[in-house]
């Protein structure tokens, strides 16, 4: 039996462990990969001040800090089911079965699958699979790849990609269909680039995404927008051209790359075949939820925050008894904020055991959350704060409905 | 092709632990132990992973972190294991999975 048992050796996860294992609490973490750090692991970017955020250094810093604590952590171990037993907490491995009082589940953000014709050929693979192959197991996904989807996170992947010595041919829309509209509608995307431009290495497009902000601009600016794209990290960035099929027979070999108006449809006749050996597919990342809705959790859709979010209180506790939530799970947002939300879960759990005068801490942590928020040098969705706000009030509705009257 | 990544100009080089041999589909290959076993099939060029039960098309991996299941494999006689989660290990007998038969499919086709 565990005071505290964490799913997810993340960011988040192993920020509450060792909030709590130095509490004096009992920890136990679990992680179905054999690296710890989740998806910070596969991070590399640039910071605002020049220094370079690295997720496998920040990964072991955090991982040190749990083991240190005392917490226990086991890698390499997938949990298949968790359900409530009394007071109990059950977490079911393929091995064992373990009990805990409290249950912190830190299962992190998946990429949403967008379907491309062609698409399950081998070689064509999540943007993030990519990123991990290159940064964490260091094996190049291949020589030449192109990346279907502009957004944020395929940019900074582009840029990891090529610091690695893998070349990007090119970072493009892909073609619309009844699942991906928003993604593939050249103005909604450029519109979302203008939240990372100031990122861009390049002064022209910071430059440009000031005078770009009025909605006439950007409708300009998308019809005028170069045809051979514009360049980021030396990368082409086309918001006029959508992949319309991937090409190979075993595996990948081309794309077939067409140019779209500026609402997305294909100018026919425009096709052009572009050679490469691998294809990232960058459909975005939504809260990684699964374990929570099998627990019975309440939840609600927040699209500023991903997806479907388990319903949650600022102290990071779910609607059940002894369930907390932390990191990615509740809202798609960087590493910072899901340490940050790690050390509130960690706070909260301590002090629903029995730990004494922890009130005013847990308060100053869900400051800290919402500063780490405004600090951070982008947002995955610019109106996460909305969204933030929209889980508050759908919490205290249901806890208003649930109140005798 | 693909190859290994050994002077990135920003991250450390990683630890790679001794070399060993395994059998994926009956050939031998070498990769690191401890590294996931998709990585040392890439690292030998190596994409596809399965076939597809029924349509019998190639697959390899696509998220590479354990959530799509695109990249099971047999492993020492043990099914469906994620070839992107699993360790490789000195002397690992890996195998494809291919396509297995659709008997009420191939009825319909004669019969409806």
């Amino acid at each position: 039996m565990y005071d505290v048992i964490i799913i997810g050796a993340g960011p988040a996860g192993l920020s509450a462990a060792a909030t709590t294992a130095n509490q004096g609490l009992e920890v136990l973490v679990v992680d179905e990969y054999m690296k710890a750090g989740g998806r910070l692991l596969g991070q590399l970017y640039e910071e605002p001040d020049g220094t370079y955020w690295n997720g496998i250094k920040e990964s072991n810093h955090l991982y040190e800090r749990a083991n240190q604590s005392g917490a226990e952590i086991k890698l390499g171990t997938s949990i298949l089911n968790i359900e409530k037993s009394g007071d109990v907490w059950l977490v079911y491995t393929e091995k064992d079965t373990y009990e805990t009082s409290h249950l912190l589940l830190a299962t992190g953000a998946a990429e949403s699958p967008s379907p491309v014709p062609g698409w399950t050929l081998p070689g064509v693979m999540s943007v993030g699979a990519a990123q991990v192959m290159t940064n964490v197991h260091r094996v190049k996904p291949g020589k030449r790849g192109v990346i279907i989807g502009v957004n944020p996170l395929a940019a900074v992947i582009a840029s990891e990609l090529q610091m690695a010595g893998v070349e990007v041919t090119a970072l493009t829309l892909p073609q619309m269909n009844g699942l991906n509209e928003e993604a593939a509608h050249p103005k909604q995307v450029m519109n979302q680039l203008l939240h990372v431009a100031h990122m861009a290495p390049s002064a022209l497009i910071r430059q440009g995404s000031k005078w770009m902000k009025p909605s006439i601009m950007q409708d300009l600016g998308i019809t005028f927008y170069p045809k051979s794209g514009f360049k980021m990290w030396g990368i082409p960035v086309h918001l006029r051209k959508a992949v319309t099929e991937i090409l190979g027979d075993e595996k990948v070999a081309a794309v077939k790359l067409a140019t779209v108006k500026p609402n997305g449809d294909v100018i026919e006749g425009t096709e052009e075949i572009i050679t490469c050996d691998f294809v990232c597919i960058a459909g975005g990342l939504y809260p990684l939820t699964e374990l929570a809705a099998v627990a019975g959790c309440p939840f609600y859709l927040v699209d500023e925050l991903g997806g479907y979010v388990p319903l949650h209180n600022e102290r990071m506790e779910t609607a059940l008894d002894g369930l907390y939530v932390a990191g990615n799970i509740t809202g798609i947002e960087g590493a910072k904020v899901a340490i940050a939300q790690g050390v509130t879960a960690g706070l909260t759990m301590a002090s629903n055991h029995g730990v004494q005068g922890l009130k005013d801490r847990i308060e100053q942590s869900i400051e800290e959350i919402e500063q780490t928020r405004d600090n951070a040098p982008f947002h995955f969705h610019p109106d996460v704060k909305k969204g933030k706000q929209i889980v508050q009030e759908k919490w205290e509705e249901m806890m208003a409905a649930e109140q005798p009257l | 092709m693909s190859e290994r990544i050994t002077d990135h100009p920003v991250l450390d080089p990683i630890e790679r632990k001794k070399e060993v041999s395994f059998l994926f589909n009956g050939k031998s290959y070498k990769g690191y132990e401890g590294e996931p076993i998709a990585a040392a099939l890439l690292a030998n060029n190596i994409r596809t992973l399965r076939y597809h039960e029924e349509s019998g098309s190639p697959r390899g991996i696509y998220c590479n972190i354990g959530h799509c299941f695109e990249c099971r494999v047999t492993v020492n006689e043990k099914q469906g294991l994620r070839a992107c989660l699993t360790p490789l290990k000195e002397g690992m007998e890996i195998q494809s999975s291919g396509m297995l038969p659709t008997p009420v499919k191939e009825w319909r086709e004669t019969h409806v």
